[in-house]
C-alpha cells in the first residue's frame, strides 16, 4: 500500500492538478462542495459534502445540443463539453455506492453518453470514514464505510495518508505521483460505527415484490401530509437521476439541454392528458417506491439508497426516507 | 473613465400608452433626435410593468431599461404611476443592493406633449448607460451572439 | 412548556372544540420533529413535541388545514402568529376554522447552527440555564444556547403573540432588534463587493424551490416559475442570470408581505442568507414609507398596494447611492 504523511496532502493535489482537473471537498460545515483545486484550497473538515458527488458525473445543467438558425437554415452543433479527463479526491464510501446505482440506469443499453464520458474520464478516489454523523446509516444498506470502493481507496490513519488502486485507473493515477513510500495501513477503529443509531434500519418490508401492498398502504397518507413538496431531498441525494430535457430560446436559435428534475414537483413528468400525480401524495409516495421499490424490482434486490443521511439533514421538514422506512416498516408486521 | 466609442448599448424604454409613448412619436413629428438604440416597447399604464419585464429585457441583452410614465397626478387610470413609484424604487434599490449598477435603470415622467423632454430623456440615458458599457452582471450568457 | 402544550392539545381534541390539532411530531433524533397534524390522545401523547428544535412555522399548513372542514388548532409561536395574520389579510386562511394557540417562545435552536459549532455526531441536547448541552457520538460539550439558535431568533423582533384563541406562556412585547444590521453592512460596501458578494451566495443556489414552498407569503396556486406559459419557467438555473431572476423575483413578490419569520434562511439546504434579501426590502420600506410590519395588523394597506403623493422619485437611489 503507498503512504503518504498528510502534512503533503498538498503535494500530491498540485501534482495531480498538474496533469488533470482536481476537485476536493472543500468549505466549512455550512457549505461543504466539491471544489476545483487550485493552489491554497483546503480539504473540508466537514464529513460530506452539502450536495453529492453525483453533480460530478451528471451535473445539474448540461448541454446536449444548439440549433442554430439563420434564414431558412437551421444548423445543428452540438454543445456537450469536451470530456476531459479529471479526478475526484474525498469522496466517501455512500457517494461511491451511489455511482454503481447510477451506472445501472444511465449506461444500460441505450447507454447514456453524456454520462458514460464521464464516468470513463473521471477517477475517483475514495476516503474512509472515520467519524460518522449521526445521520448516516450506509451501514445498513451493506455499505462499508471503513473500506469504500472507487478507483483508488484512502485511508487516513494517525498521520499519515494510505492509498490503494483498485482498478487500471487507479493504478495509473498513483503510478504516475512520485511522493509515495510503501507502507502497511494500521488496523481501522471501527468501534464507532456500531454506536450509531441508526444502524440497524430494518429494509426487510422493501422490495420489489412488495409493490402492491407499499402502494397502497394508508401509511403515505400521513407521511405525505407535511411535505412542502420542494425538491430538496431529491437534489442532494446521490443516487436521484430523474431528469427533464428543457429547450431554451436563444437570440439565434434553441439551446436544448438537461436539468435535474424531481418527482416532489407539480410539473414532473407533465403530459398532455396532464399530471399523473396530481397531488403531493402521490409524488411523494412515487420517490420512497423508486428507492425502495422500483428500482430493487429491476435491480436484482437493490435499493436505490446508499444511506448518506443528506435528506435527514437537509429536509426543511425532517421527514425523510428513514422515517418512510419506519412508519411502513410498522405497518409491514404482523 | 475610459469611454468606448465604438460601443452602442441596447436601451429598452417601457412607454405608457396614454403619454410618454405620445411624447415619444411628438419627438418624432418635431423632428428631434435620440439615438437609434432605443427600443420602445408600449405599456398600458406604467404600473402594468412587472419587475419580470425589466429582468428580462436585461436579460435579452438590454443595457439599460427606462420605464416613461404620466406625471403624477395626471394618470389615465387615476393612480397607477403611484404604485409603479413605489415599485420601481424598491426594485432599483434591490438591484442596487445586488450591486448591479444603478444608472443602467431609470424612471422619467414625460407627457404626451412632451416631445422635448422624451428625446432629452433618452439622449441623457443612452449616454450614461454608453459610458457604463456593456451589461455584465444582469448578463445571459446564451442571449449573447458569438 | 411541552407538557402544558400538550395537555391542551388534548384538551382542545376531547373537549370536541377541535376536531384536529396542528403541531410537531417527534422523529428519530430529538431534533427532527416533522409538523404533523394530530387527532387523539394516543397520537398526541406518544408522539407530540414542544422543544427548542420546533422552529418550523405552522402557518402555511392553515391555508389547506382551514378548508379541510371542522376546526383545527394550531400552536403559534410569536413569529408564526404573524405569518398567520398576514395570511387572513390575504384572506388565504379561514379564521373561523382555526383554533389558535399561541405559545410563548425563548427563541428555536438550529440543529446546523449546533453542527456549525463543530460538533459532529450529535444524539441528544439539554437544555442547561444559558447553555445547551451536547451529547455526541465522540463524548459530551457544552456550548451557549444562543450559539445554538436560528439566526431570526438571534434577532428576534416580537414575542407578541398576535390574533390568538387563547396563551401558553403570557404575552410578549415588541423587541428593539438588530435584524437590520446585516443589510446595512452589506449597503456600506461598494456595488462590486456587493455583487461579488451575492455572486457567492446565489451561485450556490439548486434552485430546490424549499424557500418558496416553505415562505408563507408565497401562497400563490402556480407559481410563476412553474409555469411553462409564464415565459419565466425555470427548473434549474442553466445561467448566472437565472438564479438572480429567481431570487429577485422571489424577494420583490413577498416585499410589503413578507413578515420576516426567516423560514427562507432557516430550510435553505445551501444556507444562502436569503432574509438579506428580504430584509433588505423591509427596511426600505421603512425608510422611505414609514415604518410597517407585515402582519402586525389586520387593516392597514401593505406598502406596495398602497401610495402616497409626496412618495420620493426612483431617483431616490441614485441619489442615495451618490452620497454613499
Amino acid at each position: 500500500m503507498r503512504k503518504l504523511p498528510v502534512a503533503r496532502l498538498n503535494e500530491l493535489f498540485a501534482a495531480i492538478a498538474a496533469e488533470r482537473k482536481l476537485y476536493i471537498p472543500a468549505g466549512d460545515a455550512k457549505t461543504a462542495a466539491f471544489t476545483l483545486w487550485r493552489e491554497g484550497l483546503e480539504m473540508t473538515k466537514a464529513l460530506n459534502t452539502s450536495r453529492s458527488a453525483k453533480d460530478l458525473f451528471f451535473p445539474q445543467v448540461e448541454n446536449l445540443v444548439d440549433f442554430k438558425v439563420s434564414g431558412r437554415e437551421i444548423e445543428i452543433v452540438e454543445s456537450r463539453d469536451p470530456g476531459e479527463s479529471f479526478v475526484v479526491f474525498g469522496v466517501r464510501a455512500c457517494d461511491c455506492r451511489s455511482f454503481d446505482i447510477l451506472d445501472k440506469v444511465f449506461l444500460c443499453d441505450p447507454a447514456d453518453t453524456y454520462y458514460q464520458s464521464r464516468r470513463e474520464n473521471g477517477v475517483v478516489v475514495t476516503l474512509a470514514c472515520k467519524e460518522p454523523e449521526e445521520t448516516c446509516f450506509c451501514t445498513a444498506l451493506g455499505v462499508d464505510p471503513a473500506d469504500p470502493a472507487g478507483d483508488v481507496t484512502g485511508w487516513t490513519e494517525g498521520e499519515d495518508l494510505y492509498l490503494r488502486a483498485n482498478t487500471e485507473k487507479g493504478e495509473s493515477l498513483l503510478a504516475g505521483l512520485p511522493l509515495f513510500v510503501e507502507g502497511e495501513k494500521p488496523e481501522t477503529d471501527r468501534s464507532v460505527f456500531g454506536r450509531l443509531p441508526l444502524k440497524e434500519l430494518d429494509w426487510s418490508a422493501f422490495g420489489g415484490e412488495k409493490m402492491m401492498e407499499l402502494f397502497s398502504s394508508p401509511a403515505w397518507e400521513s407521511l405525505a401530509e407535511s411535505c412542502l413538496g420542494c425538491g430538496t431531498c431529491t437534489f442532494v441525494c446521490p443516487t436521484c437521476q430523474c431528469y427533464d430535457v428543457k429547450d431554451f430560446k436563444t437570440n439565434d436559435g434553441v439551446r436544448r439541454f438537461r436539468c435535474w428534475d424531481s418527482c416532489m414537483y407539480s410539473d414532473f413528468t407533465l403530459m398532455s392528458a396532464g399530471q399523473p400525480r396530481p397531488t403531493q401524495l402521490e409524488r411523494f409516495r412515487q420517490r420512497f417506491m423508486h428507492k425502495l421499490v422500483y428500482y430493487p424490482s429491476n435491480h436484482e434486490g437493490e435499493f436505490g439508497c446508499v444511506g448518506c443521511g443528506r435528506c435527514l439533514q437537509k429536509c426543511p421538514i425532517s421527514m425523510n426516507i428513514v422515517k418512510v422506512a419506519r412508519a411502513l416498516g410498522e405497518e409491514a408486521k404482523p | 473613465m475610459q469611454v468606448n466609442e465604438s460601443f452602442r448599448p441596447t436601451i429598452v424604454a417601457f412607454c405608457c400608452n396614454w403619454c410618454s409613448y405620445a411624447g415619444a412619436d411628438l419627438a418624432g413629428t418635431n423632428r428631434l433626435q435620440y439615438p437609434a438604440d432605443v427600443k420602445i416597447i408600449r405599456i398600458p399604464c406604467s404600473c402594468r410593468l412587472n419587475p419580470l419585464f425589466i429582468l428580462r429585457a436585461f436579460q435579452r441583452g438590454a443595457d439599460g431599461v427606462i420605464l416613461c410614465g404620466c406625471h403624477p397626478g395626471d394618470c389615465h387610470y387615476t393612480t397607477g404611476n403611484y404604485y409603479a413609484r413605489r415599485r420601481m424604487t424598491l426594485l432599483f434599490s434591490m438591484l442596487d443592493y445586488l450591486g448591479i449598477e444603478r444608472e443602467r435603470t431609470r424612471v422619467e415622467w414625460v407627457s404626451a406633449a412632451e416631445g422635448a423632454k422624451f428625446a432629452e430623456t433618452m439622449n441623457s440615458f443612452v449616454e450614461t448607460v454608453a459610458r457604463l458599457g456593456e451589461n455584465k452582471r444582469l448578463e445571459d450568457l446564451r442571449c449573447k451572439s458569438e | 412548556m411541552q407538557e402544558r402544550v400538550k395537555a391542551k392539545a388534548i384538551e382542545l381534541l376531547e373537549s370536541g372544540a377541535c376536531t384536529r390539532v396542528l403541531g410537531w411530531k417527534a422523529g428519530e433524533f430529538f431534533y427532527d420533529v416533522t409538523p404533523a397534524v394530530f387527532t387523539s390522545r394516543e397520537e398526541v401523547e406518544r408522539d407530540f413535541v414542544f422543544g427548542p428544535f420546533c422552529g418550523a412555522n405552522l402557518s402555511k399548513y392553515l391555508i389547506a388545514e382551514s378548508r379541510k372542514g371542522g376546526k383545527v388548532g394550531a400552536f403559534l409561536k410569536p413569529c408564526d402568529t404573524y405569518s398567520f395574520r398576514q395570511l387572513q389579510k390575504e384572506h388565504r386562511v379561514l379564521r373561523e376554522n382555526v383554533y389558535a394557540v399561541g405559545v410563548q417562545c425563548i427563541g428555536m435552536c438550529d440543529i446546523e447552527a449546533v453542527k456549525a459549532a463543530g460538533m459532529k455526531g450529535v444524539v441528544g441536547a439539554e437544555e442547561r440555564g444559558e447553555d445547551l448541552v451536547v451529547r455526541t457520538l465522540y463524548g459530551e460539550r457544552t456550548m451557549e444556547r444562543r450559539a445554538a439558535l436560528a439566526e431570526r431568533c438571534q434577532v428576534c423582533k416580537s414575542k407578541k403573540l398576535l390574533d390568538c384563541d387563547e396563551r401558553i406562556g403570557g404575552q410578549g412585547e415588541e423587541l428593539s432588534s438588530a435584524r437590520f444590521d446585516g443589510v446595512a453592512r452589506l449597503e456600506a460596501m461598494t456595488a462590486e463587493e456587493r455583487f461579488a458578494f451575492w455572486r457567492g451566495e446565489l451561485s450556490r443556489c439548486i434552485r430546490c424551490n424549499a424557500c418558496r414552498n416553505v415562505c408563507p407569503a408565497c401562497s400563490c396556486e402556480k407559481c410563476v416559475f412553474d409555469n411553462p406559459a409564464s415565459g419565466a419557467e425555470n427548473k434549474a438555473a442553466a445561467d448566472s442570470f437565472e438564479e438572480n431572476l429567481f431570487h429577485i423575483i422571489r424577494a420583490f413578490h413577498v416585499a410589503g408581505r413578507c413578515t420576516d419569520c426567516g423560514e427562507c434562511s432557516r430550510v435553505c439546504p445551501q444556507h444562502i442568507p436569503l432574509h438579506l434579501l428580504n430584509r433588505k426590502f423591509i427596511k426600505d420600506i421603512n425608510e422611505l414609507y414609514g415604518g410597517y410590519q407585515a402582519g402586525e395588523d389586520p387593516e392597514t394597506r401593505p406598502p406596495l398596494v398602497d401610495f402616497r403623493l409626496d412618495d420620493p422619485e426612483p431617483s431616490v437611489v441614485h441619489e442615495r447611492g451618490r452620497k454613499g
